[in-house]
This record gives structure tokens, C-alpha cells and sequence, in this order.
């Protein structure tokens, strides 16, 4: 990483720690290739969201106040629980440590208060930038009887890609635990037959892995080269 | 030719293949050795216990879905799916291509309900961009009148396909008869029968056509008086109902523990719809009834299918008595699609007046033109949910951007993933007949499963 690349943001009155999960050079994503544009030089950090301080508003707050309650009371330390709290456009995302993902998630299910009956799966998300998190597994819970949908985010490092699975709360999460230790390579412990759902069960590497290329092959189209998708240039 | 059979046993006792030489060399025939006794013993057991491999090339099994079944006579004792034959890679490609361009992606996932992936891509990209609340009225119109024509036709798929899997080919000819006329409609406003990629992030790709709303109006009066011939030819038919009463089942507490949405959930009497409980295009303002059943098995399903198509063709009408003119894109120049759409001699594309104006006359408009083709529009960083209820379920997709121009990941939450992991639940116990009308009633598509 690029020592130019601020860890903070800073703010008038207070420093609010955001996730920088990458950094983005020049404008128009070219390398190696002379961007005489200008803009070549221009770096700007790629951060998430920060956390979000109370009140959250909304009936963001009453989950997060019984979900806190309720941790309490088995005796867990909330602020060790859940990492941070993000509000943001109107979702409310709670980053929960893995460790305690299978309680959390017991608790959110069985609370009548809380009451998250339906589990929309698992879906991994991988920042290689992000060092010591790079794997993130999101979970989306639906509350019907309150109408409400919240999401959990763990993280996972890449040299230690292991989430406990929460198949045994929502037996929905067989299939889509699969998918994800497909696609990302997460290892979903506790999970009752982790194998590959997708590709072929010989298949080589996690395919959905910022690090894993696109691939394809170079087209040849009336004598101009066509690079393959992951050779092209990038915009981003 | 010059070939000598023959066979040794040494003094040791053990036996040396059957060996002759051919031109080719000397062959060796090795046979079973001692699996000939295994062979024999297994045949000795007296349970019918087999494994069979259904599909994944078999007329009805939606698709290229393998069911492996273990079957003891007429039982089937253990079932399993095999998935994956139809993955695409769909979800890593969208990370190679513009946010626009993704609509084309998504709308091959589930191939029978491709307005709805449509919509649930955009409205979750209009969320990361913060534009929800902009998007014009009529294009919300549209929005709605579409996907509700899109349910009439999944629903119309599973009906037929199913009525074709247990004999009844009458259904599926009343079925397939029914849906063209909405693929009518579809290629008539989209261009295209399926594969539209029609709602694009900010609203529509282009306007209804001239003629749309007649055409619409008179199909909805034609399948009107249609439907009543899926009432007469199966909901009361004997033999239908002797093949769907009681098979598939699978109750609230296992529909909620499995993730089950749509028709097998509302089959429990949950009356559980994303329209109703989290409305999104403006469904509030629509009067419509939520179909639910109490029987928790197939008949109960396709009750709710038929009745959901009712509804559909209620909200249908009123989409078109709420079609007020205006804008089908956001005013966002920035992010809407600049070309303006016509239709020219060689078919539709961009119109020549258009390009007249960009070419001719404002040399900002071709560079904004261009970069906003090219590379697209930059969508700033986070990550959104949104959600619709499909024909089959809770259609989930989640969104994650860099802040780029092209998505960091996109993931789909399909009702028919989800919804296929309840055929173990449904089937094991019952009959190997009742497994075909288990998996027609969960309404798979190998498209969304896969992805």
C-alpha cells in the first residue's frame, strides 16, 4: 500500500476511522501504457462507509439496543461482539467478530423482539487491500413478523479464511455456504458437507477471488487483436 | 496373423491373465478377479435398494438439474441434487463490464423472469447512487406493468411444464398458447421475446411504443376469457388433483427453516409478498389480494399460481389506467443513457437525428455521449440490498461498488436456489412419480439456479 493513502478522514471535529480497502490510481485505470492525460499521478483511497454513531433512527436503534440487551444477557461484551455499526442508505449493517457470528445469529433468530426468521444466504465479497480482512461474508436476515432486514458482516483474513458456518440457526445457508467457499474459498466450519456446488469438484482455485482472472482468450476480428476481458483496460 | 492363446497358473497358485499376441503386441483380457463374488453377493441381497441418476438431461427435470435418487422399489429414500451444469460466471462478468451493460447480464439469469432481474439489479444500483427517489412516475408504471405481464408468463411456463411432466400436454398447449401472447407484447416494447434488457439503472431503456397500450388491453381481455379454461381443464380434474393433492409437502416451520419463498410459501397459508410487506415501484398504490393456500403441497401452489395470474391481469389494468405521459429517465444527465432509440430502416438503434445533433452541432454532447457509452458512470462506494418478489420467491441482490464504473461484486439471492433445497424435504418418503410433480411445483430454473 501507497503511504500517500490516509487511514483516517479527517473531519473538522472528530477523526472517524473508515475501511480503506484499496487505493485507485489515476483516472482512467490504465498501466503500463503512458496515460498522458494528466491524471496519471492522482490517488484516492477506496473507503467503505465508517461507522455510524447512535442514534441511528429509525427502528435501527430498538434492534440495536435489543440486540445489545440480549447479548448482555448470556454474558457477552456487545462492543466485543460487534465490531461496528454502519448505517448507510437507509441499511443498517452490523460487523460482527467471527467468533461469535453463530451466537449472534442464534440470538437474532430466537429474540421475540428480534425475531430474523429468514436467512437470504450468504454472499462473499473479497477486498485484497483490506489486510487482515480480505474475505467478507454478508448475510442478509429478514425479520417477517417485523418487517424489518438487517445485515451481518464478518471478516475473514486470507491466510485464515474460516467463518463458523450457521447452517445449524438457518439450514437455508447449506447451499449458499457452499457457493461461497466455492466462488471465495471461505471455510465455513460446522457446515455438514462443504463442497463445491458450482463448478466441477476438481476444479483448481475460488473463481469469484479478485486475485482469480476472468480469463478467456484473445479474439481475432478481421486482422485487429481483441485482448481477452482481463487484459483489457480498465476504467475503474 | 499370428495369435496363441493361452493361460498359466503357476505353482504358487496364483493366476496369470489371459494373454494372446496380436500384431499389435501381446494383450492381456483381465477379468473381475475376486468382484465377481462381490458382484454375486450384492445380487444376493434382498432389498430393491438403487441409485438413479435423473436427468441432467431428462424432459422433466426444468433444465439441466440432476436429481439423484435412492430408490427402494417405488420409494424414494434419499434424494439429492446436483447443481452447476448451467453456471455462467455471470456475477464475476458483471465486474468486467459498466453498470449499465450489467442489465444485460442479469436478464439472462432466470431466462423466464427477466424483467424481474432487471428491475432488482436497478433498484439496488439506484440505491448505491442514491437516485431511489427519482426516478420518474411512469417509469415505475412500466416498471410494474411489465414484471406483472413477466409473472403471468413464468407462471404460465410452470403450469404448462408441469401439466406436460404428469401427461396433461393439453395444459402445456393451453400454457405455451397463453404466454406468446404476452411475448407478444414483450417484443413489441423491448424488441425482444426474453434476453430484454429493458430496465436499465434510472428508469427504461426507451418509452412504450405507439399501439403498446391497445395491445396490451386487448390481451389482458383475451386471457381473460381464457382463464377459466385452466379451471375447467385441471383445478377440478380428478385425475390432477389425484397427482397433486398431498405430494410436495412441506410446511411453515420447514419453509422458513429452508428459505422457501413465493408459491410454497404462501402454500402454508403465510401471506408473505414482497409487494405487500416492502413495497418497491410504487406497489402500495395498487389494489391487488395476496393468493395463499392452506394445504402446503403441489395443488395448493398451482391454486396460488392461478390465482396470482388473476391478480396479475388486475394490476396490469390499472398500470395502464395510471399511464401518465412523461420522462422513463431519470434527469441526471450524468447517468442517463444518452441515446435516444428509433426505429430505422436496418431496425432499432440510435436515431439519426440524435446523431445529427451530437455529431453536427455540440461537440460536448459527442464527448459526454461517448464517455458516458465507454466507460460509463461511476457509482459511489458501498454496498446496497434490494429485493422483489419474483414469481418464484424473494429475487435478493446485493451490490457492492469501489466506486467505480463497473460493479466490485454482485451477488443474486435466487428464489430458485433457494426454493431447490427443499426437494430432499418434499420428496424422500414418497413415491419416484411424485418427485416430478414435487420439482414442478417448486418451479426451478436452471438459469437463476446457476447463474
Amino acid at each position: 500500500m501507497n503511504d500517500q493513502v490516509p487511514e483516517t478522514r479527517r473531519e473538522p471535529h472528530r477523526e472517524i476511522p473508515v475501511e480503506v480497502v484499496g487505493r485507485r490510481q489515476g483516472m482512467f485505470g490504465a498501466q503500463g501504457s503512458g496515460d498522458t492525460s494528466g491524471f496519471g499521478g492522482l490517488v484516492a483511497p477506496i473507503a467503505l462507509p465508517p461507522a455510524s454513531e447512535r442514534p441511528y433512527g429509525g427502528w435501527f436503534d430498538e434492534v440495536a439496543d435489543e440486540l445489545e440487551g440480549a447479548l448482555e444477557e448470556q454474558g457477552l461484551d456487545p462492543a466485543e461482539v460487534i465490531e461496528k455499526t454502519v448505517v448507510d442508505r437507509s441499511e443498517l449493517t452490523f460487523h460482527i467478530a467471527r467468533e461469535h457470528l453463530l451466537r449472534t445469529a442464534r440470538t437474532l433468530r430466537d429474540d421475540p423482539a428480534l425475531r430474523f426468521e429468514l436467512c437470504l444466504g450468504v454472499s462473499g465479497v473479497h477486498y485484497p487491500g483490506d489486510q487482515g480482512r480480505e474475505l467478507h461474508a454478508v448475510y442478509h436476515l429478514r425479520s417477517i413478523t417485523h418487517g424489518r432486514l438487517i445485515r451481518l458482516e464478518v471478516t475473514a483474513p486470507d491466510a485464515d479464511p474460516r467463518v463458523p458456518s450457521v447452517v445449524s440457526v438457518y439450514p437455508t445457508n447449506d447451499w449458499h455456504e457452499r457457493e461461497a467457499y466455492d466462488f471465495f474459498g471461505l471455510v465455513f466450519e460446522g457446515h455438514p458437507a462443504l463442497t463445491r456446488i458450482m463448478m466441477p469438484d476438481d476444479w483448481l482455485g475460488h473463481p469469484q477471488r479478485k486475485d482469480y482472472p476472468l480469463g478467456g482468450i484473445p479474439v481475432e476480428y478481421k486482422g485487429a487483436q481483441i485482448p481477452a476481458p482481463d487484459q483489457r483496460r480498465s476504467y475503474s | 496373423m499370428n495369435t496363441q492363446h493361452y493361460e498359466e497358473t503357476h505353482r504358487d497358485g496364483t493366476a496369470e491373465a489371459e494373454a494372446r499376441d496380436t500384431t499389435e503386441g501381446r494383450v492381456f483380457t483381465v477379468t473381475g478377479g475376486d468382484w465377481g463374488e462381490v458382484v454375486e453377493a450384492v445380487g444376493r441381497a434382498d432389498d430393491e435398494r438403487i441409485i438413479v441418476n435423473m436427468g441432467p438431461q431428462h424432459p422433466s427435470t426444468h433444465g439441466v438439474l440432476r436429481l439423484i435418487l435412492e430408490i427402494d422399489g417405488e420409494t424414494v429414500t434419499e434424494a439429492r441434487c446436483g447443481i452447476g451444469y448451467l453456471h455462467t460466471g455471470i456475477e464475476k462478468n458483471m465486474e468486467f463490464r459498466s453498470w449499465v451493460q450489467g442489465t444485460t447480464f442479469v436478464t439472462r439469469m432466470d431466462y423466464l423472469t427477466p424483467l424481474f432481474n432487471e428491475t432488482a439489479y436497478c433498484l439496488a444500483v439506484e440505491k448505491l447512487l442514491g437516485i431511489s427517489g427519482d426516478i420518474p412516475e411512469r417509469a415505475d408504471v412500466i416498471r410494474v406493468l411489465m414484471m406483472e405481464l413477466n409473472r403471468i408468463a413464468s407462471h404460465l411456463v410452470c403450469l404448462a411444464t408441469g401439466g406436460m411432466e404428469i401427461g396433461s400436454t393439453t395444459l402445456m398447449i393451453y400454457g405455451f398458447r397463453d404466454r406468446e401472447l404476452i411475448l407478444d407484447i414483450f417484443e413489441l416494447v423491448t424488441g425482444l421475446r426474453m434476453n430484454h434488457a429493458y430496465v436499465r439503472p434510472g428508469g427504461l431503456a426507451q418509452d412504450l411504443p405507439p399501439g403498446a397500450v391497445d395491445q396490451i388491453r386487448e390481451a389482458v381481455k383475451t386471457f381473460r376469457s381464457r382463464m377459466h379454461e385452466y379451471d375447467k381443464l385441471a383445478t377440478g380434474n380428478p385425475v390432477f388433483k389425484a397427482r397433486l393433492v398431498d405430494v410436495g409437502f412441506l410446511d411453515l416451520p420447514g419453509c422458513l427453516a429452508l428459505g422457501a419463498t413465493g408459491p410454497i410459501l404462501r402454500a402454508t397459508g403465510l401471506p408473505h409478498d414482497l409487494r405487500k410487506t416492502d413495497p418497491y415501484c410504487g406497489y402500495e398504490n395498487y389494489d391487488f389480494e395476496v393468493a395463499i393456500a392452506d394445504s402446503a403441497d403441489s395443488y395448493g401452489r398451482f391454486l396460488i399460481r392461478l390465482e396470482e395470474m388473476k391478480q396479475s391481469l388486475r394490476i396490469v389494468e390499472q398500470c395502464l389506467d395510471r399511464l401518465r405521459p412523461g420522462p422513463v429517465m431519470v434527469g441526471d444527465k450524468k447517468i442517463a443513457w444518452p441515446a435516444q432509440l428509433a426505429v430505422g430502416p436496418d431496425g432499432m438503434g440510435n436515431s439519426l437525428d440524435h446523431i445529427r445533433k451530437i455529431m453536427g452541432t455540440s461537440m460536448e454532447a459527442l464527448i459526454h455521449h461517448f464517455k458516458l457509452v465507454t466507460e460509463g458512470f461511476r457509482v459511489p462506494v458501498g454496498q446496497a440490498y434490494a429485493a422483489v418478489e419474483s414469481p418464484k420467491g424473494e429475487l435478493g441482490v446485493h451490490v457492492v461498488s469501489d466506486g467505480g464504473t463497473r460493479p466490485y461484486r454482485v451477488h443474486f439471492r435466487d428464489p430458485s436456489f433457494t426454493n431447490l433445497q427443499t426437494m430432499a424435504a418434499m420428496c424422500e418418503g414418497g413415491q419416484v412419480a411424485d418427485v416430478i410433480v414435487a420439482v414442478a411445483g417448486i418451479d426451478p430454473v436452471m438459469g437463476g439456479v446457476d447463474r
